[in-house]
């Protein structure tokens, strides 16, 4: 259709039938080629970058994930056997149960908290909203890395705000951080504090894609307010929240920051994470066809949640046409 | 919750109880958000506040919200222990490469699928958004083989090239491209214009908004990440400032110095959160249009 500098706008492909003038055969071929040709050109740049630094070290890191490489010297090809450690290392399989329980964790109340925010936000009748945007989104702009340092300082427990303000009230709160029970919880918190704002924002554009006269209708028809959220916005909500909820999953799986700076994978591993043994197992401990292993196991749990998602994706997009 | 009082006619005369009825809810949704407001600003105020307190402040029990006086000594004790300066140019160097080259090369590749009907088309497309979901610290250890092979471990074109175009970028902006008119380019090819011509002065042009987005989400993301310039850097001379502070907790030993990583803290925001407040429409508008994340 771009093409239509010449007069037959339409030729039938000749699967149809359609049979190409004899003259123009050679010119549509041509042009064809020349088309091809700007293209590759307009692509070049971006796939070299992509197919040197994804392609490329995606097939090495299925390569090396089945030998025993440490980055140095020799490395030899040892079959299944780093794939066989992933599933059997008790370590191991406490990151992988670590990263699951912070996605249930992580999921459901980033989400929870950022469509309560939404939903109070989206009154038409709530004064300095504009203010109120900014604030609440705004931890979504500062690093993950400085939210943690913030949140390391507020919750020290011989330094912190949190923990001296708990204490005038009768509560002793121990080093969260140092406690295999709640340093996970903790850390979690740190990323829902970071992200809801995300969430939120996401939350208002569906709700403004819910046409009004739907609630207008249910006003009319004597619905309340509990009845007109049941009846009216869960289900105008729909498609935003299966995008959410395996959006709030994948990066869900790709935890690190937090972990890194506040907890270092402690105490006693109940906050090591994937991406975490990726880092020390592959940068620190230069275990790296081990690491690349790990990196395939977290790759095929991320494919599989993309996957559902370009489902539901397209699913929505076919809806809304 | 979502009882809209837009939906009643404003001149409707209302019964006493239903108007104060309505200022109940109201004023329970501004309490809602207030306490969202304060969860989220207080730790920002706690950073802000603690990097002007003075050393023995911050490191006192029982902690003080609101210093006694101000001093700009934990600004003293972060240059002293590291390059806070060089390390916010490396952070803006990192940030503002990574998105300039990623504009131009996201654009050009996002131009030829929307816009040039070409064999394969539908191919690279395809293949484009399964390489979508590869995340990207699943191919963290070749990558750092890769780089260093090549020699740009403690590079800038180490840091920025493997970011120079990213899929996603490449999606969002096709998607734009594809809304616009298809008359657009028809006229100008039609009057003759070259490829570029079109891309340069019909295109872009018409996909400021889509460019600016993509902009903005970059030079965030990348200013604030962590996880690639740990691995990329071991070098102070090109490391960005969050690494630079996540490596100052690291070396902490006993009591970690807060007053100063809440001085670093601080440095390492400033920029972004004046963006922030300067472009915040288009920023949140710019999450709500494209779903993009970092």
């Amino acid at each position: 259709m771009t093409t239509s500098a010449a007069p037959p706008r339409y030729r039938a492909p000749r699967r149809l039938g359609g049979e190409a003038h004899p003259d123009n055969s050679r010119q549509i071929a041509a042009r064809e080629r020349g088309r091809t040709l700007r293209a590759t050109a307009f692509l070049a740049p971006a796939l070299a970058v992509i197919i040197a630094f994804v392609f490329v070290p995606a097939f090495s890191a299925l390569r090396l994930s089945f030998t025993d490489a440490s980055g140095f010297g020799e490395e030899s090809w040892i079959g299944l056997e780093n794939y066989v450690t992933v599933f059997t290392d008790p370590a191991t399989l406490r990151a992988i149960s670590n990263t699951m329980l912070y996605a249930l964790m992580y999921g459901p109340l980033v989400i929870a908290v950022g469509l309560a925010a939404a939903l109070l936000l989206n009154r038409k009748d709530v004064p300095w909203r504009g203010f109120f945007r900014t604030v609440i989104f705004l931890p979504f702009v500062i690093s993950m890395a400085v939210a943690s340092l913030a949140w390391a300082f507020l919750l020290d427990p011989n330094l912190g705000l949190i923990p001296y303000w708990l204490s005038g009230l009768g509560i002793t709160m121990g080093d969260v951080f140092a406690s295999t029970t709640w340093a996970l919880p903790a850390v979690t918190a740190v990323a829902i504090w970071k992200n809801f704002g995300y969430f939120m924002v996401i939350f208002l554009a569906g709700l403004q894609g819910i046409p009004r006269y739907l609630y207008e209708a249910a006003t009319l028809d004597g619905a309340g307010a509990w009845r007109q959220f049941r009846a009216v916005t869960v289900p105008g909500l729909r498609a935003t929240m299966t995008f959410v909820i395996v959006f709030a999953i994948i990066g869900a799986f790709q935890a690190f920051d937090q972990i890194y700076i506040m907890t270092q994978g402690g105490p006693d591993r109940a906050t090591e994470t994937i991406v975490y043994r990726i880092y020390t197992d592959g940068f620190r401990d230069f275990r790296m066809g081990f690491a690349s292993a790990l990196s395939y196991v977290l790759l095929a749990i991320t494919l599989a949640l993309g996957l559902i998602q370009l489902r539901i994706g397209t699913k929505r997009e076919k809806d809304l046409e | 919750m979502t009882t809209t009082t837009s939906l009643t006619p404003a001149r409707t005369p209302r019964s006493g109880s239903a108007r104060s009825a309505r200022l109940v809810t109201q004023s329970g949704v501004v309490a809602g958000l207030l306490v969202f407001a304060a969860l989220t600003s207080f730790p920002v105020l706690v950073v802000v506040l603690a990097a002007f307190s003075p050393e023995s402040e911050v490191l006192s029990w029982p902690p003080n919200f609101i210093p006694s006086r101000l001093t700009l000594e934990n600004f003293d004790g972060l240059m002293a222990r590291i390059p806070v300066f060089g390390q916010s140019w490396n952070s803006f160097v990192f940030a503002a490469a990574v998105t300039g080259l990623s504009l131009v090369f996201n654009s050009l590749a996002a131009y030829a699928l929307a816009r040039i009907q070409f064999r394969g088309r539908i191919a690279i497309f395809t293949v484009l958004i399964a390489i979508m979901m590869v995340p990207f610290q699943a191919l963290l250890v070749p990558l750092y083989e890769l780089i260093s092979e090549i020699g740009w471990v403690n590079t800038y074109a180490g840091l920025v090239i493997p970011r120079a175009a990213d899929v996603a970028g490449i999606f969002l902006l096709r998607q734009f491209f594809i809304t616009l008119p298809r008359d657009l380019d028809s006229a100008a090819r039609i009057d003759g214009a070259s490829e570029l011509r079109v891309f340069w002065s019909v295109i872009l042009p018409n996909a400021v908004p889509a460019l600016l987005t993509m902009a903005l989400f970059h030079f965030v993301n990348n200013w604030n990440d962590l996880l690639w310039p740990l691995i990329m850097t071991s070098d102070s001379s090109v490391r960005p400032l969050t690494a630079g502070l996540a490596l100052l907790t690291g070396s902490a030993t006993g009591v970690a110095p807060y007053g100063v990583m809440m001085a670093g803290s601080l440095v390492a925001i400033l920029p972004l959160v004046v963006l922030y407040l300067l472009v915040q429409r288009r920023f949140i508008e710019g999450v709500a249009m494209t779903g993009m994340k970092g």
